[in-house]
């Protein structure tokens, strides 16, 4: 919470930026947690999702998708930020599993990798899949690789990896839970093809982040849940579609 | 040594400094950032007879200086609230908080205040007679005097607190729906509720806000507020509560030169949860550089 440095930004691809931020850490407890971001001369601040943490620092991906993330993305290094750290619930990886699966669809790919790693460090090297529209979208292909994941990518235009959506393509993985992140429209289909249990982390419009304004309320099969505070993940079994 | 404390009809608030309904929920994520007893008072979610989900997502926009909403009143209901909510306030929040009702008729108005009877962390009611969002009701009450007069009425008879009737600005004279307000018994106006807006998102060619329209507030509303305030207190002679766009000590202390005796704040609570505490410890400061030693001689100041 407070003031974070900059300490590089790098493009991942011609419109995704990584970027990577020094300050205090220890509002972040578990992956698939997000951050939300004052920008100047904009009123809201911008929600991300965290992508990678450590002690000193954290690694944010996020799309260009409208003004704020534009001016997001031409920040320099060394320049401060005004950012709420360790927001939502986070993925639980003390569940009972043995193979999950992740499944990430374009900027629902971030959160995946600090996933990944946490999952790692418990001795359990996910299977993963990602997906994009097209070849000029994909980014942590390698990264993923890198932690010695099983790594699948698909676009759904072909023109990188295997062709189509990602369950088309989760057949090819022996799985007993599933984590994913990504639109709204991917995860009720990994809810609909999938037999077992998951987490699907959500997106929606925020006001604060923190839980204060309703405004990312959703229905879920036990109530009323906010997307910010007591998601932004829920259980395959609290969804409502 | 500076004073900051107030009073709004004999109820004593240490500073005039009071987080607005919707955007403080019941205070509990607040007091997570930090001890929210140093605010004068909060307002509490706009509470409604039965419990509401409110209107589908999305429910925020952004604007220059701003942002629109259009929750629509969520809310767990009244017997909820008083069952629960109001009792869970008070491991972290040890004053009286400002219960903010609103209703589709009158008699659900007069339902909620007669719950809120005897229950002594409620040291006000705010009678929400002006939210944009939701269809009947709500704003309808606020845009017409008959109406706004036969609701005050109606409260102000079963209530054992203070009532402030909350207005909206989106009328022609807000100063009628005052005066209506206070010759049917309101104890204090408060104004003003959000404005009524839209966005179009331009790549989707359709409106950005599931409900097309929601309510702007934040920077931009200051000065129709202020505006707003300033016109009430030439008008009527019972206590404002200036709410609208506060950002900063200065536009607290500008609210209360234009007439209000307490300012609450509202969307800038959800881009920076500490912006209460910080005008809170930025006000004697600031009195102190304006020759100020009392903060109730400014109330009204620019009207002299």
């Amino acid at each position: 919470m407070g003031i974070y440095t900059i300490e590089s930004i790098r493009q991942l691809t011609y419109d995704t930026y990584e970027m990577t931020l020094s300050g205090d850490m220890s509002w972040i407890k578990a992956p698939g947690q997000f951050v939300n971001i004052k920008i100047d001369g904009f009123f809201l601040r911008r929600p991300l999702s965290v992508c990678d943490i450590d002690d000193r620092y954290m690694t944010l991906i996020f799309k260009v998708a409208g003004q704020g993330t534009k001016a997001l993305s031409m920040m320099k290094a060394s320049s401060q930020l005004d950012i709420l750290c360790g927001l939502g619930n986070g993925y639980d990886v003390n569940v009972s599993m043995y193979e999950p699966l992740l499944i990430g669809g374009g900027c629902g790919v971030p959160p995946l990798y600090y996933l990944a790693k946490t999952l790692k460090n418990k001795g359990i090297t996910p299977c993963v899949i990602l997906g994009f529209n097209k070849k000029e979208d994909v980014f942590y292909e390698d990264e993923f690789k890198a932690l010695g994941c099983n790594v699948c990518v698909c676009t759904v235009d072909g023109s990188y990896g295997y062709i189509g959506l990602v369950t088309d393509i989760m057949d090819m993985f022996d799985y007993d839970y599933t984590f994913s992140c990504g639109p709204e429209g991917m995860l009720k289909a990994i809810y609909d093809k999938s037999i077992v249990s998951g987490q699907f982390s959500f997106e929606e419009r925020m006001g604060c982040g923190f839980g204060a304004c309703m405004g990312c309320t959703c229905k879920t099969k036990y109530g009323y849940k906010r997307i910010c505070k007591d998601g932004p993940v829920l259980f395959k079994e609290e969804i409502s579609w | 040594m500076v004073n900051l404390s107030v009073n709004l009809s004999g109820l004593t608030l240490s500073n005039p400094i009071i987080p607005a309904s919707g955007c403080f929920g019941y205070g509990k994520e607040f007091a997570e950032y930090y001890d929210i007893n140093i605010l004068g008072s909060f307002c509490i979610k706009g509470t409604t007879k039965e419990p509401r989900f409110g209107n589908e997502t999305p429910r925020i926009a952004e604007s220059c200086s701003g942002m629109l909403n259009s929750v629509g009143l969520q809310n767990p209901g009244i017997e909820h609230v008083v069952q629960q909510e109001l009792k869970e306030i008070r491991a972290y929040y040890s004053k009286p908080v400002i219960a903010n009702i609103s209703g589709f008729s009158v008699e659900e108005y007069e339902y909620c205040v007669r719950c809120l009877r005897g229950i002594d962390n409620v040291g006000l009611i705010e009678v929400n007679i002006s939210c944009p969002n939701v269809e009947q009701g709500g704003m309808s009450f606020g845009t017409d005097p008959e109406m706004a007069a036969k609701v005050t009425k109606a409260v102000v008879k079963v209530a054992d607190k203070p009532v402030y009737v909350k207005l909206t600005p989106n009328v022609t004279d807000i100063t009628e729906i005052a005066k209506a307000c206070e010759s049917e018994g309101a104890s204090g106006i408060c104004a003003i509720n959000t404005l009524s807006a839209m966005r179009i998102d331009i790549r989707k060619q359709k409106p950005v806000l599931a409900n097309i329209t929601g309510g702007l507030s934040g920077p931009a509303v200051f000065p129709v507020a202020l505006r707003m305030v300033y016109q009430l207190y030439k008008e009527i002679k019972i206590p404002i509560i200036g709410i609208g766009g506060i950002s900063k000590v200065e536009d607290v202390i500008e609210m209360m030169m234009a007439g209000a005796t307490a300012v609450q704040i509202g969307s800038l609570n959800l881009v920076d949860p500490y912006i209460c505490k910080t005008i809170i410890n930025q006000l004697p400061g600031m009195l102190e550089q304006l020759g100020i030693d009392d903060i109730n001689k400014i109330v009204g100041a620019a009207h002299r």
